[in-house]
């Protein structure tokens, strides 16, 4: 691992990755190179580099705003014995990303990144942990949003169904593409790597349900609850991409709608999945401003549930690890310890003992949970901050 | 109770018709491992190191730089012949046959100075054995300074009577003569001729084997504690054509494996069973003569005491201890006798058991000034140096000379060398093997019964983690490194009269303990900034790895020329090594 110097600065950090050229982004890069070779040249000084930091530790839950917002603290990685390797890797990183991304509009995988280093000789990265790593430093350094560097995201960015029509591009020609969410089948239209050029059309729909879990997904897909319920569906998979953050956000802010969250009730659910989803992440302090979505409201499975459904024998113990979670959240995470609520239902969570999954409605009937459950709670209208 | 046979219980008087006296060489004879003489291969190597032992000191005393030649010959499968050949002043011809043919007569007993042999039995047991094994005589050739011819004698010893018997006595025309060899085992330049010196030859029943307690380490230690010493060593064995054999046979291995470190014994290519070397002398300073002492009151025991007292030529007693005693003055020897509550004035022969007694204690309760040291005559840290560098190849040398100290009122002064070898140059090191312990007592190798020796256990006894070295509980360090330590003194406490290890004095142990501690000290120095050296080496290794990728990344950003970017490297390389390499 890299050793970093890290220093707290007052001053804060660059501006908010807006939209950037490509050759903006190449003469970014340009700008970096420069300033080390003048260290290295004119001043007889060991170059450095300096980013800001990635964590919990160093954001701020900005309320007006509603997500994280870097501070200030930056991490200076000065040359030494120690960074030598990193330098050398960030230095050959860059020169990639300018030369065969940028300059030449071209595009690429985190794991090709990995791959492409083989060529690289001694510099080569062993795993691709590192080079994902150093990815996230240069994106943070150069304040540009990898995906605009030319990087695409591998995972899947998640399902959208529902009464919406969302408008894409022809790749080749640019024509407009109109894809009607209600008109996929019993299959779903998946959320592409980069976003910004959809437009929307939801007229139909009153809000959003951002899903934890496909098989649920899939539940009130098939039974076309967003037809009941005049909802967008959208199954997330665990902590939303980046991609699908973006995605919920923008089509939210586009057409004005509400935003709710259907996760497990467990301590990842609340402090990973659904804080991620609203207020951003500390690994992606940098960019949460725009890989967020401040509007969202939590539905459920809250602790309360547990006792309103009674779920109580379709619970599990929470294990070890979730206690550690939920504890570290209640220390650390500054959105937890802005909202009172959350701090009472992860408290609430800890006395029980126990976690519940968004399947556990299922003893109550399979249909339980869009027939009764998700009803109740809409016509309640009582969500979590 | 049984009745009686004629071959009953013996009486007082049929007893009386068995008791006579026993010869010591009659003694020796049945004991003779107490001379080392136990097993074949011993008594190979003790023969050899009794007539070099021999051969040094004659050399010392008169004066001469030595030149020492040592030949075995097999000359059956279980027999050889040992040929010790020196350039000393020679022996005048009444003396050889006592010498060499009589147990416990010889000049260095009776004196309390510092020589290598003590007892005046180890050549003559030598000649001894051979004698009992083989029946063949000891031979001798002697020629003194200015004489005509040289002596030859064969001469062997009477066991019963402890008397030498002459077999032959001649004179001819002879010469010392050693020849030089090089590192191939050819000829060296011309034959030294020397003008005196003396040749023993031994026959015997021995045994040749290679390895730690074999004749070639004893020359090549003799070598190292004599640096002053041109040492000729040739091993003639027989060569053997019956595959059979299961004895190792060194000397049929055509050509040595690898390149010879300084004196490896050298099979001879064109000879089959013919190994020679020659180690030489590395300085040309002469071993100080040291001086003969009286006995010190402190070192002397009761029996002795009394011995003392009846043979002095002194009228009292208390001239008697002042005379014949050092560092006893006419006052002290007073303060004892007052002490022991006898008058000074007392004839000493005259003195009763229980008075000697008094005295004794008298004189344990008396503090005295220590025995003079100027009877010891160290090798110094210049010479152990200059043995080791020559024979042992190695990245680091260091030598201690303590300060002389006393043990039972007899002085001895301790001496330490250490190397830090190359393993790959020298064979018995290694950097997983246990350090090797090189022991001399009076410049004499000690190679047998190193665990019962304090010389071992003082090494064992330095905690040498500190040092550097790794140690396993209550053994020797681990590592490639070469431990010389040298016991000087007029009387070697030696466990046995074989001469194979020291007595664990408490003063002599001090002494061992503190010298290794400062060679220690400064291999830990050595040792750390060798560490220091490598670790910079490996960090300079990886630094110059990746510097060229950082620069060929700003290359490919700025399109720097292949001269910029050379400078980058360079620049970097400066920079990087003036921080992290400051060794």
């Amino acid at each position: 691992m890299p050793k970093t110097k890290t220093k707290t600065k007052t001053k804060p950090t660059a501006a908010a990755p807006t939209v950037v050229s490509k050759k903006a982004a190449a003469q970014k890069i340009v700008a970096v190179a420069q300033e080390i070779h003048a260290d290295i040249i004119k001043k007889q000084r060991k170059p450095s580099m300096e980013f800001p930091i990635r964590s919990l530790q160093n954001v701020k839950y900005d309320v007006k705003r509603g997500h994280f917002e870097i501070l200030g603290r930056t991490a200076t990685r000065t040359l030494s014995y120690n960074t030598v390797k990193t330098f050398a890797q960030s230095m050959r990183l860059l020169a990639t990303t300018k030369n065969d991304l940028l300059d030449k509009d071209d595009i690429a995988g985190k794991r090709e990144v990995y791959y492409n280093s083989k060529s690289w000789g001694e510099c080569r990265f062993d795993e691709q942990p590192e080079s994902d790593t150093l990815l996230d430093d240069i994106e943070a350094m150069l304040a540009i949003n990898r995906e605009q560097l030319g990087y695409i995201p591998e995972e899947r960015g998640g399902d959208v169904t529902g009464p919406l029509v969302v408008i894409d591009q022809d790749p080749a020609t640019g024509k407009p593409i109109r894809i009607d969410c209600t008109k996929l089948g019993s299959g779903a239209w998946s959320i592409p790597s980069r976003v910004e050029h959809l437009r929307f059309e939801a007229g139909k729909a009153k809000f959003i349900l951002a899903i934890e879990t496909a098989s649920l997904f899939q539940r009130l897909v098939h039974h076309r609850y967003y037809e009941r319920a005049k909802c967008v569906l959208i199954s997330m998979s665990g902590v939303p991409t980046r991609a699908c953050r973006r995605f919920i956000r923008r089509l939210a802010d586009d057409q004005h709608l509400p935003v709710l969250a259907f996760t497990d009730g467990d301590p990842y659910g609340y402090c990973n999945i659904y804080r991620t989803l609203k207020v951003g992440s500390g690994q992606a302090a940098h960019i949460n401003r725009f890989f967020c979505v401040p509007q969202a409201h939590y539905l459920g499975v809250t602790p309360q549930d547990i006792h309103d459904y009674q779920l109580e024998d379709a619970t599990h113990p929470l294990e070890e690890a979730d206690i550690k979670r939920a504890n570290d959240a209640l220390k650390n995470d500054p959105f937890i310890k802005h909202h009172k609520e959350w701090q009472d239902a992860l408290n609430q969570m800890i006395k029980l003992g126990v976690r519940v999954e968004q399947q556990a409605f299922a003893k109550h009937g399979l249909n339980f949970v869009l027939d009764t459950y998700l009803p109740d709670k809409l016509k309640k209208s009582r969500f979590l901050p | 109770m049984a009745k009686r046979t004629g071959s009953g219980p013996a009486t007082a008087e049929s007893m009386a018709t068995k008791q006579r006296d026993i010869a010591v060489s009659e003694f020796f004879l049945k004991n003779r491992h107490l001379l080392g003489f136990d097993s074949p291969r011993r008594a190979l190597l003790t023969a050899v190191k009794e007539a070099v032992d021999n051969s040094l000191d004659a050399c010392e005393e008169a004066g001469v730089l030595p030149e020492v030649a040592v030949e075995l010959e097999q000359i059956a499968d279980n027999r050889f012949r040992v040929t010790v050949t020196d350039n000393g002043p020679g022996i005048v011809k009444n003396q050889i046959p006592k010498i060499f043919a009589k147990l416990l007569y010889g000049s260095k007993f009776h004196r309390l100075r510092m020589s290598r042999g003590q007892q005046g039995i180890g050549i003559s047991a030598a000649g001894m054995y051979g004698q009992l094994t083989t029946g063949a005589a000891t031979r001798i050739l002697s020629r003194i300074k200015n004489a005509k011819k040289a002596h030859s004698l064969a001469v062997q010893i009477d066991t019963k009577q402890n008397k030498p018997a002459i077999l032959r006595d001649t004179e001819q025309d002879w010469h010392p003569t050693f020849q030089a060899v090089d590192a191939a085992g050819e000829p060296d330049g011309p034959p030294v001729v020397s003008k005196h010196g003396t040749s023993v030859s031994i026959e015997m029943e021995a045994a040749y084997q290679r390895g730690k307690q074999s004749v070639d380490e004893f020359v090549k230690q003799c070598a190292i504690v004599n640096p002053h010493l041109t040492l000729h060593y040739r091993l003639a064995l027989q060569t053997k054509t019956e595959p059979a054999d299961a004895k190792p046979e060194p000397a049929t291995k055509s050509q040595p494996a690898k390149k010879p470190a300084p004196s490896q014994p050298v099979a001879l290519a064109a000879k089959p069973g013919i190994t020679a070397i020659t180690y030489h002398r590395a300085v040309k300073v002469m071993p100080k003569i040291p001086d003969e002492i009286l006995p010190h009151p402190h070192g002397v025991e009761l029996g002795l005491l009394m011995q003392m007292l009846k043979d002095t030529e002194s009228r009292t007693v208390r001239s008697a201890l002042s005379n014949d005693f050092s560092r006893v003055s006419a006052q002290t020897a007073l303060d004892v006798c007052t002490r022991a509550g006898i008058d000074p004035k007392t004839n000493p022969t005259r003195i009763a058991h229980h008075e000697s007694e008094a005295l004794y204690k008298a004189i344990q309760d008396t503090k005295l000034m220590r025995p003079p040291t100027d009877c010891l005559s160290p090798i110094g840290e210049a010479q152990i140096l200059a043995g080791l560098q020559k024979e042992i190849a190695a990245d680091f040398f260091t030598a201690v000379t303590r300060d002389p100290a006393v043990y039972r009122g007899n002085p001895f002064q301790i001496e330490i060398g250490l190397a830090f070898a190359r393993p790959q140059e020298n064979e018995g090191v290694g950097i997983e093997e246990p350090v090797r312990v090189l022991r001399f007592a009076n410049r004499v190798p000690l190679l047998y019964q190193a665990g019962a020796c304090a010389m071992t256990r003082g090494v064992i006894g330095v905690n040498w983690k500190s040092y550097g070295l790794s140690q396993p509980k209550d053994a020797l360090p681990i590592g490639p490194v070469v431990v010389l330590v040298h016991l000087a003194s007029v009387w070697v406490p030696f466990t046995s009269e074989s001469k194979d290890a020291i007595a664990s004095y408490a003063e002599i142990i001090d002494e061992l303990t503190l010298g290794l501690q400062e060679c220690g000290r400064r291999l830990a120095v050595f040792l750390h900034k060798r560490h220091r050296e490598l670790e910079a080496a490996r960090k300079r290794n990886y630094m110059e790895l990746y510097i060229p990728h950082l620069a060929l990344g700003l290359k490919n950003i700025l399109g720097l020329t292949d001269k910029e970017e050379h400078k980058v490297v360079g620049n970097l390389k400066k920079m990087l090594e003036k921080t992290h390499l400051d060794v």
